[in-house]
Parts: C-alpha cells; sequence; structure tokens
C-alpha cells in the first residue's frame, strides 16, 4: 500500500528526443488510476519510469514516502503485468509465479500457499503444472496478473493489458481487473489506448497527448468529470464515442444572451447562463462548438426547451444500433457531422431534420486543437485527490 | 562459415559430406511414396507432368546420394587393404582380401588413442569455455544498455574480417610470451573465445522479447539471474549450434595444434595422422582407418544434433 507520486517528470531519449515533460500527479493509496492517450503521448514511458525500466531524465518518482528515482526495480515493491504477458516460456504455470517469491528467499509453504490462493482467485488451480505455450490468450493474462498478484505489492503496474486479447474477452476481463482491485485495494496504475477500458476501470484518468510535440498530460479528473467537463478540444475529442462534432464560429452579444454564431452551417445557439463570465471574454473572435451526438434530440429538452437550441441537419446516412440511430451528415461548411438520437422505423433520409441541444453536452473552445474549454471548464474543487481505498474498504 | 575453411577442413568436409548423403538417403523414403503414386493407386490425384517430375528427381536424387557415398565407400574399401593393394584399387581392380589389420596397425604405430583423448579434451574444454564466454559477452551485447554497446560490438564483429593466417605469427608470438607453447594452455585458451559465437548468440538473444528481462528484473532479478535462469534456457537451442560448430572446428583444427605443439604426446588426431605419411612414404590404408575412427565422434555428434544444426544454419541465414 503506497501513494505514489510523480513530480515534474520528464524523460528525454538520447539526449534529443522529449518524450515527456511536467508530468505531475499525485496518487492515493488505494486507487486506480489510468493513463490514456493516443499512441506516442507518452504513458507507456511514463508507467515505465514509474517501474524502474526507464530512467528518469528530470523530476521525481517518489513511491511511498521515498523517491525511486534511483532504486532498481525489484527494490520499489512494485508489480507489472505486460502487454504481451511476458510469462517466462521454460517456466510451467506455477512457477512462473513463483519465481519472484523465490528470489525473495520466501519460504516454500508460504510460496505454495500464495500461488495456491492467487490461482483461487483467478481461477486457475487447474493449469498450475502447463507450461504457456500450452495455455489460451486470456489463460495466459491470468497467469499474468497472478504472478502480479502473489508478490502483494504496493503498487500494480499494467500495461495495455488487455490488448492482445479478443473484444469480448477484453471485457470480462475487465470486470475481472475491476473486481480484483476492490478486493486488494492496492495502488494500480493503468496503460492503456482505449477510451471505454479508461472510463470504465479509472477512479481518475488522466489524458494525455502528444499534441504540443512531447507527451503532456492535459486533464486529470474522475471518468465523469473528464467527460462532462472536458478541458479543452483535445480530451473532448479525445473521449467519447461517437467523437464530439465541432462547429466553427463567433459568440455575439445579443438580445437575450450570448449566442454562438456559425453563420456556414446556420447555427445559432444561445449559451446557458452559468458559463457566460467566460465567454464574454471571447465576443467576437473564432472559437468552436463542440457538441457530443449523445446531446442531441428530436425532442425539446427539459430545461432549455423553447430556446435557441437547435440545429437543422440534413441526414445523409443513418446507422441503426438498436435503441439509438446514428445521423450522419456533412454539414454546409464540410464538417463532418454525428447525431446519435432515440431510434425509429421513419426517420427520414435526405430531408432537414431540426434537432435540439442539451446545452449540459455542449462545449465552446478556444480555436486550436488545444482549445481550452469555455464554456464548461473543469472546476478546481471537482479535482480532489479521491480516496478510493477507503471507500472499497467499506463495501 | 567462412572460419571453417582453415587446414583443418578435410575431415569436416568428409563428414559434412557423408551428413549430406544420409539425409539424401532418408529423404529417399519420400519420393518412394511418390512412385507408389505413379503406380496408380490413385490416378486421379496427381497429372502425368507432375508424375514424371517426381521420377525424375526421385532418380536424381538417388544417383546424388550413390554419389556422395562413393568416396566414402572407397576410405573404407582402402582402409582395409594393404599398401600393395591400394594401387589395385586406384586402377579400378579389387583387392583380393580385406582385412580390418590397419585398424589395429594404427594403434600399434602410433599412440593413437592418445591423440584421441587429446583431440577430444582440447575440443571439448574449448568448446565449454567458447560457449560460457561467447553468451555471457552476447548477454552484454543484446541485454545491458550501456554506452557505447553497438559500436565495440562492431568492432568486435570487424575482427571477424581479419584472415587467421594474418593472425598467425602474432598470436604464435603471444602464446610464446605466455608460456603457453607446447602446452594444453595454448591449445586451449585462444580457442575460448569467438567473434563469430559471440555474434550468432547475441542475433539469437535478440529475438527473446525484452519484456521478459523487464519482468525478471521487477520480480527481483539481478543480472546474474537473468542471464542464467531466463536468457540462457530460451538460448538453448542457439547454444547448442554455437557448441556444435565450435567442437568440430577445434576437433579438426590442424595447423594451429600443428605449430604449437611438438611434444607427440599432445599431438592431436588432426596432427597424429601426419605420422602415416612421412618422407619415407605415406601408409594410405592406416591414414583411412585412422580418420575413419576419428570420424566416429563428429558422425555420432551430427546424427544426434541434427535438427538443431539444421535450426543454426536457418539462424544464419535470416539473422546474419
Amino acid at each position: 500500500m503506497a501513494e505514489v507520486v510523480l513530480k515534474d517528470v520528464k524523460k528525454v531519449y538520447d539526449g534529443k528526443v522529449l518524450a515527456v515533460r511536467d508530468v505531475n500527479l499525485r496518487i492515493e493509496d488505494g486507487e486506480f488510476v489510468v493513463l490514456v492517450g493516443p499512441s506516442g503521448c507518452g504513458k507507456s514511458t511514463t508507467l515505465r519510469m514509474i517501474a524502474g525500466l526507464e530512467e528518469i531524465t528530470g523530476g521525481t518518482v517518489s513511491i511511498g514516502d521515498r523517491v525511486v528515482n534511483l532504486t532498481h526495480p525489484k527494490d520499489r515493491d512494485i508489480a507489472m503485468v505486460f502487454q504481451n504477458y511476458a510469462l517466462y516460456p521454460h517456466m510451467s504455470v506455477f512457477k512462473n509465479m513463483a519465481f519472484g517469491l523465490t528470489l525473495r528467499k520466501m519460504p516454500r509453504e508460504e510460496i505454495k500457499r500464495r500461488v495456491g490462493d492467487a490461482a483461487k482467485i483467478l481461477g486457475i488451480e487447474e493449469l498450475l503444472e502447463r507450461k504457456p505455450k500450452q495455455l489460451s490468450g486470456g489463460q495466459r493474462q491470468r497467469v499474468a496478473l497472478g504472478r502480479a498478484i502473489v508478490r502483494d505489492p504496493a503498487v500494480f503496474l499494467f500495461d495495455e493489458p488487455l490488448s492482445n486479447l479478443d473484444a469480448k474477452l477484453r471485457v470480462t476481463t475487465r470486470t475481472e481487473i475491476k473486481s480484483l482491485h476492490k478486493r486488494l485495494a492496492t495502488t494500480t496504475i493503468y496503460v492503456t489506448h482505449d477510451q471505454e477500458e479508461a472510463m470504465t476501470l479509472g477512479d481518475r484518468i488522466v489524458v494525455m497527448s502528444a499534441g504540443r510535440g512531447t507527451g503532456v498530460v492535459e486533464q486529470v479528473d474522475t471518468p465523469l468529470n473528464v467527460f462532462r467537463r472536458p478541458a479543452n478540444r483535445f480530451v473532448g475529442a479525445f473521449l467519447g464515442l461517437p467523437p464530439m462534432n465541432f462547429v466553427e464560429g463567433v459568440l455575439r452579444r445579443e438580445e437575450g444572451g450570448v449566442y454562438f454564431v456559425g453563420e456556414a452551417d446556420g447555427v445559432r445557439v444561445l449559451m446557458p447562463e452559468d458559463g457566460n463570465a467566460n465567454l464574454e471574454a471571447h465576443l467576437d473572435v473564432p472559437v468552436s462548438l463542440g457538441v457530443r451526438p449523445q446531446a442531441l434530440s428530436e425532442q425539446p429538452i427539459g430545461a432549455f426547451a423553447g430556446r435557441d437550441n437547435t440545429i437543422t441537419i440534413r441526414s445523409d446516412i443513418i446507422e441503426t444500433l438498436g435503441k439509438s440511430i446514428d445521423v450522419s451528415t456533412t454539414l454546409p461548411s464540410g464538417r463532418h457531422f454525428i447525431a446519435r438520437i432515440d431510434a425509429r422505423e421513419d426517420f427520414p433520409v435526405g430531408e432537414d431534420v431540426t434537432l435540439h441541444m442539451d446545452m449540459q453536452h455542449v462545449h465552446v473552445f478556444e480555436p486550436g486543437e488545444f482549445g481550452r474549454n469555455l464554456l464548461h471548464p473543469p472546476s478546481p474543487e471537482t479535482s480532489p485527490a479521491m480516496n478510493a481505498g477507503e471507500e472499497l474498504a467499506g463495501v | 562459415m567462412s572460419e571453417l575453411k582453415q587446414p583443418g577442413m578435410k575431415p569436416m568436409a568428409e563428414t559434412e559430406a557423408r551428413a549430406r548423403a544420409g539425409a539424401v538417403a532418408s529423404g529417399s523414403d519420400k519420393p518412394t511414396g511418390a512412385g507408389a503414386h505413379v503406380s496408380g493407386r490413385h490416378p486421379m490425384e496427381a497429372g502425368k507432368g507432375a508424375q514424371l517430375g517426381r521420377t525424375i528427381a526421385f532418380v536424381g536424387l538417388v544417383v546424388l546420394g550413390v554419389m556422395f557415398l562413393v568416396p566414402f565407400a572407397f576410405q573404407v574399401l582402402v582402409s582395409l587393404s594393404t599398401v600393395a593393394d591400394v594401387d589395385l584399387l586406384t586402377q579400378l581392380g579389387f583387392p583380393p582380401t580385406l582385412k580390418p589389420d590397419n585398424y589395429e596397425g594404427v594403434f600399434e604405430q602410433v599412440p593413437f588413442a592418445k591423440y584421441y583423448f587429446n583431440s577430444l579434451f582440447v575440443a571439448g574444454w574449448a568448446t565449454l569455455l567458447q560457449v560460457i564466454t561467447c553468451s555471457m559477452a552476447a548477454y552484454a551485447f543484446s541485454r545491458v544498455r550501456w554506452v557505447g554497446r553497438d559500436k565495440v560490438f562492431l568492432l568486435y564483429l570487424g575482427t571477424l574480417m581479419v584472415p587467421g593466417v594474418v593472425l598467425m605469427v602474432p598470436n604464435f608470438v603471444i602464446i610464446l610470451e605466455l608460456g603457453m607453447f607446447d602446452d594444453y594452455t595454448g591449445l586451449i585458451i585462444p580457442a575460448a573465445f569467438s567473434a563469430y559465437g559471440t555474434f550468432l548468440l547475441r542475433q539469437f538473444m535478440l529475438t527473446i522479447p525484452s519484456s521478459l528481462d523487464e519482468a525478471a528484473a521487477i520480480d527481483g532479478a539481478g543480472h546474474w539471474r537473468i542471464f542464467t535462469q531466463i536468457i540462457l534456457p530460451l538460448a538453448r537451442p542457439g547454444i547448442i549450434v554455437l557448441a556444435i560448430f565450435a567442437f568440430l572446428f577445434n576437433y579438426n583444427s590442424f595447423f594451429w595444434p600443428l605449430i604449437l605443439t611438438k611434444s607427440e604426446n599432445l599431438r592431436v588426431l588432426p596432427v597424429g595422422l601426419l605420422q602415416f605419411d612421412s618422407t619415407y612414404g605415406s601408409d594410405t590404408p592406416k591414414i583411412m582407418a585412422a580418420s575413419l575412427m576419428s570420424m566416429i565422434v563428429p558422425v555420432i555428434l551430427f546424427l544426434l544434433l541434427q535438427k538443431y544444426l539444421v535450426r543454426g544454419i536457418q539462424l544464419g541465414a535470416v539473422k546474419g
């Protein structure tokens, strides 16, 4: 059990290539934190620096209350699960799981007990005598998990552990990892490029990007806050499926309030009052309106009924998903636009339809890929270091 | 393999030929099966052209197999003849009597058992030491990160480009200075290191995923443990290949032992064989008998480890 603190962590490869910079992160004892981002954003590098597999070029990494920058991986009290499982091919499952314990000179009885317990939790008791080659992908993944948990480390590190599994197995294993964490309450740092994994697993998620020439942290928050209050346009676009729609335009003060006007696309939307202070400062300069596909509806939406918050689109393609349908179109400005609305049989194709926006899920961003969120910025008090460990212990 | 082109090459070439002949002989089972096809058991399966092709291939392989066996058969015949009858053989006649006397004669005339022991002793130690040094060097060049590693490796590889003959004299002087002349150490120590072996094992180790040592490091292993408990067991096929190469090379080595030893009881087999080929005439039957006997070890090695050797050659092909 330990908290992990990253302070101004930086990684430079070969003295030239800046891979990650300014990573500041406090991961509470027992917390499950997911690092997510597109490839090249430095999430794996960050994890490997915590593990001690990469040198830390600048800043400090602390586990518990000691700085571990120069500590050998074996002395950091961590266990790691790799994407390719990294099981020792020439050892049986039992030996794979026992390897770390044997090296730590644990008594044989204790090793047997621990491996047995872990095998029981993971349902791999039958496989202990087999070699990794004789196991399926899912079973190998369990053995890799088992090897991590027998050590009872202070911190678990996961590097894209589910990427090599098929879609169905990925979902079930994900649930198992979640319940395992609930049971063990060990501090966990998990790297993935899959936003669904990030949203479902993390107590908090750390969104990283590579967009500014190097890996940086864009936002750290709970999954819901990251989804509802993305710090900038990158985070808004990265999380959520289908991805957020963007409409270019300007903010104008008109009678009745601040309006977003996208002239090219014929969009005119009245902004809610709560964000006005921010918006006032950006009047008459280019901004983007970010609209989540799920924020659109054929019916007026509760609190926003009767206001100017509609967009009219001509549907090109309808994709039926069951409960809902995805309506795709191209706006007059040439931008792609998707609305996910309640399904109905006779939705017209090729005709103009007016859709209402739920302004809770509509954002206004400064221009550029990393433009700040002006309408629903993350509020400072929504990013408290959540102590999941305590919460889980009570379950 | 270029390293093998040394004076001690002759027995090696023979063994190789024999092994190939063996491979052809055992491979001939397959064409026989195809022959059954041709005879019409499954007339629908193969077209006439394919049948013809198979037949030609079969005949060709049999002819090749016989051709490879001829020198060996000749060698056996000579070893069973007398010196006088050898001329008969060369005129394609057949010796009147065949007796295994030469085999005994070899032991009576020279300390053949001692030569045999020397060869096995020197080749055995050289192989063991070479496997140890090469695998450790290969680990350092493939798994440990240090400044200038790949440049040093290139430099190391560069020594392969220098012909062995060029180094013969300086090496000889060094051995002399070190007091290893006319001593087992002089035969073994220089053979205990090999740039080629290091290269072979390094390439092999590079194919082992790095996440394995990382997992082991996190599990609590240091370099020594990662080397002995993770990398070495996984590099076993590569190590076996190197061991075979090293053993054969040293077992067949001729020129180095020749210039480096003068005492009779330090002679190895290839040098010992010279005894039968003196200025006063050459006892060809005894040379044949002795070289047949000295072939036994490499042949057994070949038969036991054939599959690894094939894999090793492929390894060189893909990675080299």
